[in-house]
């Protein structure tokens, strides 16, 4: 089947499936890196959901939204990824529920 | 043509001396303080003569009525309109020169009286605010403006009794003169609400106006709104059910007793209804009313006084008992010979506080006539202007209440068959009068100092305690002398302007003089009543020398054998005890009890015990939700973008 006859429900449903994916690894998982991971999958599929609209209406915003999230995310990344070695470091742990210490 | 007036001035400018100070003065010396205290009532008292030479009959340069409108509309609401407008006509005149004249006077006795003082420039702080409310309260042309006035001298006078506030019982007195005050008060606004209802207005032109387009309007309404207004006036005036804050008064200083409580504030009542007499000409049950109020406290009130030995205290009931006089001058619808028993008890009343005053002085803080005695040597000055007071209060001719006193006993006499009962309470009264005066006459100036035969038992004012160190009774000084003397003046000439004259002046304002020279036999009349007075007060001034003249017991031997009769008198029949019985205590005990248990126990404490309880399950429900687990959080968000969409979908298919 060629590339453009693919309808943009598919790849819709695909965004949707990707986010929830995401959110329930975010819920779900005890590990830092597994929740940073999950984060950047719900990105992802809302880049998925952006490219499609912008594909399906002609219109170029969406792909400058792409642009832009991406580079948000690739800035995050690396202060989320410091962050977390740092605290490695600190606690030789990555168990999100025993990081509590700002918690009353 | 009319030439303005300012009557805005008269009162702003005791107001201007009460702002510098009451906001300044306890950082202004002395000196500055009483010149400044002094100046803006002068001021004010030249404001008052100049349009009094101007409005004076003959002249001609003003119309009277004169209206200004000082500050353009105060309440406009539906039909409703209220203005700030000052109106001046002869009646406003004669107490707008009495207030700030008299007013004036008392000022300068102030800084000689007061000199000694805690909170001096308080003191002449409220007195200058007195001032300020007493002339709104009769330049006013409407009620509503006359209420302002009306609380606003209330005020002034709960300040000045309560001055020594740190003596519980000057505090308590201040309390009740407010409080016995906010009861007639609700007669007042009463009054009003029906005047708005019925009239529609509250100016007294426009209420005049309306009167007079319906001549045969008598009773009905019109009854109502005066007996409410005469609530008001019973209550500020110290009559009978009212009276009882004006004997407590006294606790103030004697100066404030003389303006306040003898003067100016109390005839505020007199003023009201002769101000308002075109409602009260038509109700002939209201002004029958009136009458009896005023002879009843006419002679009830010299009754007490009779046997008081605090000097201020005969004086107190002695101005009740005359204020009295005022009352049964307008029930007999003699508006002009009660304001002129008004103006010429202003003189003699002031003066006879003022003199008593400067025997207190010279006492340093003595009060108790048993403790008095032989001061004519002492004090001449004040024995000869109290002397004028004495003559003039108790009716002699050529003095001036024997003037004003038998215009009014005249009216009484010529009203029908309920006035002969009148003329002859009113007699009574007099003769009564008569005696007491010339008993604290007596007591006070004649015979031995009994300075120490008395002493021990403390009964004193609080009058300067830097003088109780004086054993030596002293004269005055002279700024305290000043006004005595010329308040003995206008005593003696005060009413040497006749009734005829003063009538016909004030006609314009308060309807018609019953004029004895145009009732057939009149004159003659006139001077038999008029013997008859001075008759009856020669008889009161002979039962006081028999008993006071000279050093014996008829007194005491007569008080003996009549123990109820004395009793009754000295416990001033127990009305205090009574009201605190009937009304007061009731009212405390309600308060304390079903008050205090219905509504603080139950309704009031019960309401928040409610609201805490129902606040208190609702954070042990919803603080489950808060649990700091951020995943917790996150599932709630998510579950919640879930429902949205959930919802969405909804919209989208279901709802189409």
């Amino acid at each position: 089947m060629p590339f453009d006859q693919v309808p943009s429900s598919w790849y819709l449903i695909l965004s949707a499936a990707l986010f929830t994916l995401g959110v329930v690894g975010f819920l779900i998982k005890r590990t830092l890196i597994t929740v940073f991971m999950s984060i950047e999958l719900m990105l992802n599929a809302v880049n998925l959901s952006f490219v499609t609209f912008a594909h399906e209406w002609h219109a170029v915003k969406g792909q400058i939204f792409v642009f832009f999230v991406m580079m948000v995310a690739a800035a995050e990344a690396a202060v989320g990824l410091a962050i977390i070695i740092a605290i490695f470091r600190a606690r030789a742990t990555l168990n999100v529920d025993q990081i509590d210490l700002m918690k009353l | 043509m009319n030439i303005p007036l300012y009557l805005w001035l008269i009162p702003v400018l005791p107001f201007a001396g009460f702002l510098i100070n009451g906001l300044l003065g306890s950082r202004l010396p002395k000196a500055l303080v009483s010149t400044v205290a002094l100046a803006f009532p002068l001021a004010s008292f030249a404001v008052v003569l100049r349009a009094a030479s101007l409005a004076w009959p003959g002249s001609s340069s003003i119309a009277l009525p004169y209206v200004e409108n000082f500050a353009g509309s105060w309440i406009n609401a539906g039909p409703l309109h209220i203005d700030f407008t000052f109106a001046l006509d002869q009646l406003t005149l004669v107490m707008l020169l009495v207030i700030t004249g008299v007013g004036f006077l008392i000022h300068i006795y102030s800084v000689g009286y007061m000199a000694h003082e805690e909170g001096y420039w308080r003191y002449f702080a409220y007195l200058n605010l007195f001032l300020f409310f007493m002339t709104v309260l009769v330049l006013a042309e409407n009620y509503l403006l006359m209420f302002v006035g009306w609380e606003g001298v209330g005020l002034a006078s709960y300040l000045l009794i309560g001055f020594y506030f740190d003596k519980k019982s000057a505090a308590d007195a201040g309390r009740k003169a407010f409080v016995v005050n906010r009861i007639g008060d609700v007669g007042f606004l009463l009054g009003m609400f029906l005047l708005l209802s019925n009239f529609g207005s509250l100016s007294f032109g426009k209420v005049g106006g309306i009167l007079a387009l319906h001549p045969t309007e008598q009773g009905g309404i019109l009854t109502a709104i005066a007996l409410c207004l005469v609530l008001g006036a019973c209550g500020k005036s110290a009559q009978i059910p009212l009276y009882v804050w004006l004997p407590d008064a006294m606790e103030g200083p004697t100066p404030v007793s003389a303006l306040i409580h003898a003067a100016t504030m109390v005839t505020a009542g007199v003023y009201m209804i002769a101000r308002t007499h075109g409602i009260f000409d038509r109700s002939p049950f209201a002004l029958a009313v009136v009458a009896i109020i005023g002879a009843a406290t006419a002679l009830f009130a010299a009754t007490i006084g009779l046997v008081q030995t605090d000097i201020k205290r005969v004086l107190a009931y002695s101005t009740i008992s005359q204020l009295g006089y005022m009352f049964l001058g307008c029930g007999v619808a003699a508006y002009s010979a009660a304001v002129f028993h008004l103006m010429t008890h202003a003189f003699f009343k002031a003066l006879l506080f003022l003199a008593a005053g400067s025997v207190i002085h010279g006492l340093g803080g003595e009060q108790n006539l048993l403790r008095m005695g032989g001061l004519r040597k002492k004090l001449p000055v004040t024995f000869w202007t109290m002397t004028a007071g004495v003559f003039a209060i108790a009716g002699f001719f050529p003095f001036a209440g024997f003037f004003s006193k038998d215009a009014i006993l005249y009216d009484a006499f010529e009203h029908g068959t309920i006035g002969k009962a009148l003329y002859f309470v009113g007699l009574v009264t007099a003769l009564l009068t008569s005696f007491y005066m010339f008993r604290l006459w007596y007591l006070a100036f004649f015979g031995e100092s009994r300075a120490e035969a008395h002493a021990g038992a403390d009964q004193g004012s609080s009058h300067s305690t830097l003088h109780t160190s004086h054993s030596e009774p002293h004269e005055s000084p002279w700024s305290m002398l000043t006004p005595l003397v010329i308040l003995a003046l206008l005593s003696i000439a005060g009413g040497w302007i006749g009734i005829e004259r003063f009538g016909n002046f004030l006609a314009p304002a308060v309807g018609p003089v019953i004029d004895p020279v145009l009732e057939p036999g009149g004159k003659s009349l006139e001077i038999a009543l008029g013997g008859v007075a001075v008759a009856v007060a020669l008889l009161g001034w002979f039962i006081a020398h028999l008993f006071y003249g000279s050093k014996n017991k008829r007194a005491e031997n007569l008080a003996a054998s009549l123990p109820a009769v004395h009793n009754a008198l000295v416990k001033k029949y127990g009305i205090d005890e009574l009201y605190h019985a009937a009304i007061v205590q009731p009212l405390t005990l309600g308060a304390r009890y079903f008050l205090g248990w219905i509504g603080e126990g139950v309704i009031i404490r019960g309401s928040a015990w409610l609201l805490a309880g129902i606040a208190t399950l609702l954070g042990e429900f919803l603080r489950r939700w808060q649990s700091g687990n951020l995943r917790s959080y996150s599932a709630w968000l998510a579950a919640g973008a879930a429902a949205l969409l959930i919802f969405a979908a909804y919209l989208t298919w279901m709802v189409r």
